[in-house]
């Protein structure tokens, strides 16, 4: 018997031809806030619809609160709160409705629904906004009313799709700041995400995904550790100038990545190894000195960046 | 582990709120939610689903029906009186169609209400029943009082009508969840759903009874006309509000309304579970 809120092993889906996840293990333990980093159609969404017992699995085993999803899918959407990659409110209907009728699919009665309505406005924010419809509301404002719509059961796990995805800097830091207040009220959070911040700021651990697979899995610092350097030096070169060699770059740091715009030097410390490289003859346009991210990880776990 | 538990989750995390439903109160949910939406926006479908019909038993009842005189087709009834139950039967098709067509493709693609229902303990399935018999409810109300303008402008024989707007609600209902399970196939809006109002919806609501009956029409069109709903529930309505009904004929046209509402709710549901949980 394990104490894990989410335990799945071998865990696939397939749809037709396409094989979206190819049979990851997960265990998420309670209070744990848990993220899958990894590109768009690294199979993060199908593995959250799994989880979210909205689509049955094709093969391995999962176990979502102890429960399995495809025999007590109900019971298990009914202690689970989900916040879609796409906001599926009822744009006709008023802030407050839309947190009403969706807590009544839970079975609350309508003066508990009316009753948590009013927190859950609080909580995100939205009381002064209460009686509007939906549809005008700016993006981040919609976002956090769907979340809060998620938590109209007093979720035991949260399960977040890209829960930032398309807001301005300013709403996104305004939404990890309640999705922090829910971690330290315990509420076990699941995250997908493409941007490394996002997984930095809000993750305890996190697994790395591409192509259906999981490549990597750790706290954040952790997989810092193990797949990157201290320090990373950008050089940055114009489109078609001359660049030093790669493997040439290579030998003044622990290891060199070179895209299109730019070369990376590995190194644990980042000043030594751009003063090397510079008087090797290497012209960069500019260059900086950075502290290694988890955007470094994924490059070294799957050749590619994160955000193209 | 215990211990680690402890200090991972705080005291003071309890189990959450939400329980499963029994099915019929997830039913009652997904009505309980249309109804609010519709509370919203009811006055304009007043025009839709009243004042158009009413304009319709006025137009051909009582004006195209003062050239007409009563005889053995319209059972010695004048022509209003016989033609009002089949309205009634009419106006719930009609209503079930344009309720089962945009909507629903509006519930998965557009509003993406399905979606958020389905993300809850109610089941797919009962998201599909729910809009049905959200659909059933406003062809019911809407047919009431549809019912008291017939008795006013003089079309209703007797309390018979009242056993039409039943027979008539069936008969949409049968229609609705058929239309909404072919509305759950449609993956676009394209012409799908034009050319279904063009080559099913019209063409019954003109020869499947509601104007005049279907021995009118010539031998080798009346068994298409057998076929569709409309004409079990007007023979139905219609026999019910003139008091001419027997009763062989009224339960073969109960049963194959039932039978079809039958098939379309198999249909519906399984075409929800499909699109809702791959």
């Amino acid at each position: 018997m394990s104490d894990a809120l989410i335990q799945a092993r071998g865990l696939a889906k397939r749809f037709g031809a396409v094989q979206a996840v190819r049979g990851i293990d997960l265990d998420v333990s309670p209070g744990e806030v848990f993220g899958f980093l990894g590109p768009n159609g690294a199979g993060k969404s199908s593995a959250m619809r799994m989880i979210a017992c909205v689509s049955p699995r094709s093969a391995g085993s999962l176990q979502v609160l102890g429960m399995d999803p495809d025999v007590d899918g109900p019971a298990i959407r009914a202690r689970i709160g989900v916040v879609p990659q796409q906001d599926n409110l009822d744009l006709e209907l008023t802030v407050r409705q839309n947190l009403e009728v969706y807590g009544r699919y839970f079975g609350l009665s309508r003066s508990r629904v009316r009753a948590r309505a009013g927190e859950l406005l609080e909580f995100a924010q939205l009381t002064d906004r209460e009686h509007d419809p939906v549809d005008p509301l700016s993006g981040g404002m919609k976002r956090r009313l769907t979340i809060a719509r998620a938590l109209v059961n007093d979720p035991e796990l949260l399960l977040l799709d890209e829960p930032t995805t398309g807001l301005d800097p300013q709403a996104r830091h305004l939404l990890w700041g309640r999705l922090y207040r829910l971690k330290q009220r315990g509420v076990t959070q699941l995250i997908t995400t493409h941007y490394m911040d996002e997984a930095e700021q809000l993750c305890d651990r996190l697994v790395v995904m591409d192509r259906g697979l999981i490549s990597a899995e750790g706290s954040p610092a952790a997989l810092i550790e193990r797949y990157s350097t201290r320090e990373v030096v950008e050089l940055r070169f114009a489109p078609d100038a001359p660049r030093p060699g790669l493997a040439e770059l290579a030998a003044m740091a622990e290891r060199a990545e070179e895209l299109p715009d730019r070369i990376l030097l590995y190194a644990a410390d980042g000043e030594a190894a751009l003063g090397a490289a510079l008087r090797a003859g290497a012209r960069p346009r500019a260059s900086l000195v950075r502290r290694s991210s988890l955007e470094d990880v994924f490059l070294r776990l799957t050749g590619r960046s994160l955000v193209d | 582990m215990t211990q680690g538990d402890s200090e991972r989750a705080p005291a003071g995390l309890a189990r959450a709120q939400g329980r499963v439903l029994p099915g019929w109160r997830a039913v009652l949910m997904v009505m309980e939610a249309f109804w609010i939406w519709y509370k919203r926006g009811w006055r304009a479908t007043v025009v839709s689903s009243v004042l158009q019909p009413v304009l319709f038993l006025l137009a051909f009842g009582v004006g195209f029906g003062s050239l007409v005189r009563g005889g053995v087709a319209t059972g010695g009834e004048p022509y209003l009186v016989y033609l009002a139950p089949g309205l009634l039967a009419m106006t719930a098709v009609q209503t079930a169609a344009f309720e089962s067509t945009y909507p629903v493709l509006s519930g998965f693609k557009w509003q993406q209400v399905y979606w958020g229902m389905s993300a809850s303990p109610i089941s797919p399935g009962q998201v599909a029943v729910g809009h049905l018999c959200w659909i059933a409810a406003r062809m019911l109300s809407s047919g009431a009082v549809y019912v008291l303008v017939i008795a006013l402008v003089g079309g209703a024989a007797g309390f018979g009508i009242v056993a039409a707007l039943l027979a008539a609600t069936l008969c949409g209902a049968a229609f609705s969840a058929l239309t909404m399970a072919f509305a759950a196939c449609v993956q676009h809006e394209g012409s799908a759903f034009a050319s279904y109002f063009r080559f099913v919806l019209i063409p019954m609501t003109l020869f499947a009874g509601t104007f005049f009956p279907t021995s009118q029409l010539p031998a080798w069109l009346q068994p298409v006309a057998w076929v569709t709903p409309l004409w079990h529930g007007t023979e139905l309505a219609r026999g019910a509000a003139l008091g001419t009904l027997h009763w062989w004929p009224a339960l073969g046209h109960l049963a194959y309304l039932l039978v079809l509402l039958l098939i379309g709710v198999v249909l519906v549901r399984w075409r929800f579970s499909v699109r809702l949980a791959r």
